[in-house]
Parts: C-alpha cells; structure tokens; sequence
C-alpha cells in the first residue's frame, strides 16, 4: 500500500539542482523521516510533494490526500486560529470546514480559537498549523521542520498528539527534521538527505547507531 | 451653523465617493500586493455607460446596476492583463494598469466623446437641521453605508472572504492550504471594478465627468486609502469621508479651486508620516 512514491525526481531552480534524482516512498500509516542538513534540498522535497513546485524529470505520485505544515509555521497572522483551521478545509468545500474535530484532537486549540493566530507562541502557531493541516482531513502529513525554534517541552506535546493521531486514525507522517534524534526516535524508517540526493535509507533504528549519522547528525545535539 | 452644517453633509457625501474608490484600491491591493492605477477608469466607464443607458430609455437602478457588473467585468479584465501571467511581480502590474488607464481614455473618447457628460440623479432639497442639501447626497451616503458594511461581513464572516483575507496575509500560506491566489486576486479585481463603478454611477449626478475624471477620482480615492495603509478597507472610509469633508469646507469658506491640493498635502503628508513612522520597523519584522 504505497501512499507516496517518488521516482528519480529532479528540480532545479534556474539552473541550480536542487533535487537531483531522489527517489522516496511512503506506505500507508507509516511515519518516515527525511533528515539532512541546511540546503540539501529537504524543502523542496516538501514543495514537489504538494505540487508547489515542478519536477524537471522523475515524477511525484501521491495516492490519497496530503497536507503540509509548512517550515516556519506560515500561519495566517491577521486571522483568528478559528479562521486559519477553517481554511485548512478549503479544498473539502463548505461541508468540510467544521472545526470541532480539531479542537477534540488538538484541546490545547480550543481557548485560543477567537485569537489572532500571529499573537501567539510559535508552540502554539505549530499547533495551528498541524491543525490547518489536519483540516484537510490528510492521509498523509508532511511536517517540515517540526521541532525549529521550539522549547523541548513544547516539541514533547506535538510529538506526543502526532503519535496519537498515528495511533488512532492511521494518520502517516513524513516528518523533515534537523532534529535527527527525534525524528529517528519517532518515526520507523528515515532517509538520509545530502546536497539534494538520498545517500541512506534504513530503519530508524538502525539508522540511529549508524556510524555516518552518529557523526554527521547526532554528535551535536543536547541531551 | 447652518452653512457648517450644510458643508459637512454635503462633504460626507462627497467623500463616500472617494472611499469607495480607495476601498476598490484596499481591495484589490491588499490581495494582490499591485497599486491599481485603473481604478478610476472603472467609475468613468459605469458613468458614461449609465448615461447611455438612460438616455436610451432603461429606468435608474436598473441603469446604474446594469453599469456597475460591466465596471466589475471591466475590473476582471484589467486583472487579467495585470496579474494573468504568473510570475509577475506587483510593480509591473502596477505599470500594467497606468497603461490600461490611459488606454481607457482612448476607448472612452471613441464611445462616448470627449466632453462632459452627467445625468439626473435623486433630485431636490432636503432640509437638516436648517440646512439646505441637494438630496443626491444623501443617496450616496445612503448607498454606501450599507455597502461598507455588507464588504466588512463579506471578508470576516464568508469563507470566500476570509479566502481573500488569506490571501492578503499570506501567499504561500494560501497555496499550502490549496486556495488559487490568481483565481483571488482576479476576484478582488472584480470587487474593485465594482466598488470604483458604484462610485461613478453615484457621483455623476452631482459631479459630471469626463474621460479623464479618473484622475481626480484616483488621487482622492488613494489619499482616502493610504490612511489606512492601503489595506483597511474600514479605514479607507473614514479617510475618504474626512477627506470629502475637508474639501467641501474649504471650498465653502475659502476657495474651490484648492479641492485636489488639498487631497494630494493629505495624500503625501499621510506617506512621510508613515513612512517615517513604520518604515525601519517593517523592514526589521522581515
């Protein structure tokens, strides 16, 4: 049951490569990270995935419906957090854009809602944002940089509400992260991003003790 | 007291006018990120047409209505040429559109000549408070109002609106969630045609107009639309309104030759003020 495939894709942006062949896959309820460091092409990834961007060559087949949280939140500053989740609906038309499922999933939401969502914390605007994305009512959830300037603790609940919704309704994840022992902490498989290619995929677990990744992308991190 | 009276009822209605103007800029800017230099070309366009059609025996409102959907037609089609190929950044469409403003100078004079033209609107006095005022302009306070308030349900209350408002706080936002920027901007165009060809249709009566009225009407419409950061459409109106106000007294108790001075000495102080004001501090929330 493959819910993402990506084949040998390629994009460039004016003449740079930004992707360059990457293939990916995602099977249905499964969570996978994609780790890698600052400009190896994570983003735009994430960009070809919902059709924000064109491939040059490969392609990008997804079979259900995908919602992204974008890098840097990119919440609706001026509106209310009621009105960015209602948005998150907008594909599903007028009968998709009830917000009570969200705030029964995402509580934390529900005192906020009257709120404009640029006067909150940036855990908060996280939250919207999965929100906005769940609105969508997604079988897959692409997160670019969950955890980006957010307190441990505050990372702790939102991984914490993802593992509930993966739990509970099946929901399937490909979670970017700079963070590589929390994405490899969380999720099951992960690929390894460099300079706009795959270089290593695995299980996570595996992945976690591999002498590559200890040294390029655990050895600096806190804990 | 009466005069006083009189001058600012008068005013008001005058600048009812100009904040529909300035809130058609509010409209299509704050979407589209482009300073729309045709605005006032859709209120000539709706004046001319109505005349035509009065004078071909339609009845008002009908006319007038008529008129402003062809303003609106007219808006989507300067938004077409404007911001239809993607890509285009806000500054060329804003040159896009001072051409299309020029354009519509030749096509008005090929329709409808080149020299003034008018129609009867409410016609009568009405008496307020000891002063005497044409009633039209009572009609155009009338008609605006509600329409103001019908725009500011329209954005905070509709999901289509609250889609324009997204639009307006967030581009790339409102691509993630799967809302067509383009398709919105052309809508706000559409919103703008409109709300510049109800100005038209409204002031006419009191204001003839000619092909290149749109001159006057842009530069009050935008000094109306400036207070408010060319974004608040709520603003634009009370901007317009003070605007229209201060002319009328001036012209009562000094000179009427000053109307557009006054609007443009507004219009630029506003612009220094702001600029000076949250210009550094813009520039550093980037």
């Amino acid at each position: 049951m493959t819910l993402v495939d990506v084949s040998s894709l390629t994009v460039r942006y004016s003449g740079a490569t930004a992707l360059d062949g990457v293939s990916l896959s995602l099977d249905k309820s499964e969570m996978v990270a994609l780790i890698g460091a600052n400009g190896a092409g994570k983003s735009t990834l994430v960009k070809a995935l919902s059709g924000l961007v064109k491939a040059d060559a490969g392609r990008v087949t997804v079979d259900g419906r995908l919602a992204q949280v974008p890098e840097g939140r990119e919440v609706f500053a001026d509106l209310s957090v009621d009105d960015n989740l209602r948005l998150g609906g907008w594909r599903n038309g007028r009968r998709g854009r009830d917000t009570s499922a969200i705030y029964d999933l995402l509580p934390a939401l529900g005192p906020l809602r009257r709120r404009d969502a640029g006067t909150l914390s940036g855990g908060q605007q996280q939250m919207v944002a999965i929100g906005r994305a769940l609105m969508a009512r997604p079988d897959v959830l692409v997160i670019d940089e969950l955890s980006l300037g957010l307190a441990p603790l505050v990372v702790q609940s939102l991984v914490d509400h993802l593992r509930t919704l993966h739990r509970e309704r099946g929901l399937a994840l490909l979670l970017i992260e700079q963070n590589a022992r929390l994405a490899l902490s969380l999720c099951s498989r992960a690929y390894v991003m460099e300079a706009g290619r795959i270089v290593l995929v695995g299980d996570a677990a595996v992945l976690a003790s591999d002498e590559r990744v200890t040294a390029a992308y655990l050895g600096g991190h806190y804990e | 007291m009466s005069d006083f009276l009189g001058y600012v009822l008068t005013g008001l209605g005058i600048g009812a006018g100009f904040a529909l103007v300035g809130s058609g800029l509010v409209a299509i800017y704050r979407v589209t990120g482009v300073v729309n230099f045709a605005q006032g070309a859709f209120a000539v366009i709706a004046a001319m047409l109505t005349s035509s059609l009065l004078t071909a025996g339609l009845p008002h409102v009908l006319s007038e209505s008529l008129a402003v959907v062809v303003a609106a037609v007219v808006g989507v089609l300067v938004g077409v040429v404007a911001i239809g190929k993607p890509g285009t950044d806000p500054g060329t469409s804003l040159i896009v559109t001072l051409g299309l403003g020029v354009f519509a100078y030749a096509v008005e004079i090929v329709l409808w000549g080149d020299q003034p033209r008018s129609f009867p609107g409410l016609s009568g006095v009405a008496t307020i408070g000891g002063a005497r005022i044409q009633a039209h302009y009572l009609l155009i306070i009338a008609v605006t109002v509600p329409v103001f308030a019908a725009l500011a349900l329209f954005f905070t209350r509709t999901d289509l609106g609250k889609a324009l408002s997204a639009c307006a706080s967030n581009k790339y936002a409102a691509r993630v969630v799967g809302i067509d920027v383009r398709r919105m901007g052309l809508l706000a165009f559409a919103l703008g045609g409109a709300l510049g060809g109800l100005a038209g249709v409204l002031t006419t009566p009191v204001q003839q107009v000619t092909f290149d009225s749109d001159v006057t009407l842009i530069v009050n419409g935008f000094a109306a639309a400036v207070l408010g950061g060319l974004t608040r459409p709520a603003v634009a109106l009370a901007g317009g309104l003070l605007l229209g106000v201060t002319q009328t007294l001036i012209a009562g108790y000094g000179g009427g030759a000053y109307q557009l001075e006054v609007a443009l000495l507004l219009m630029l102080t506003v612009m220094i003020v702001q600029a000076a004001r949250t210009g550094p501090v813009r520039e550093a929330a980037r």
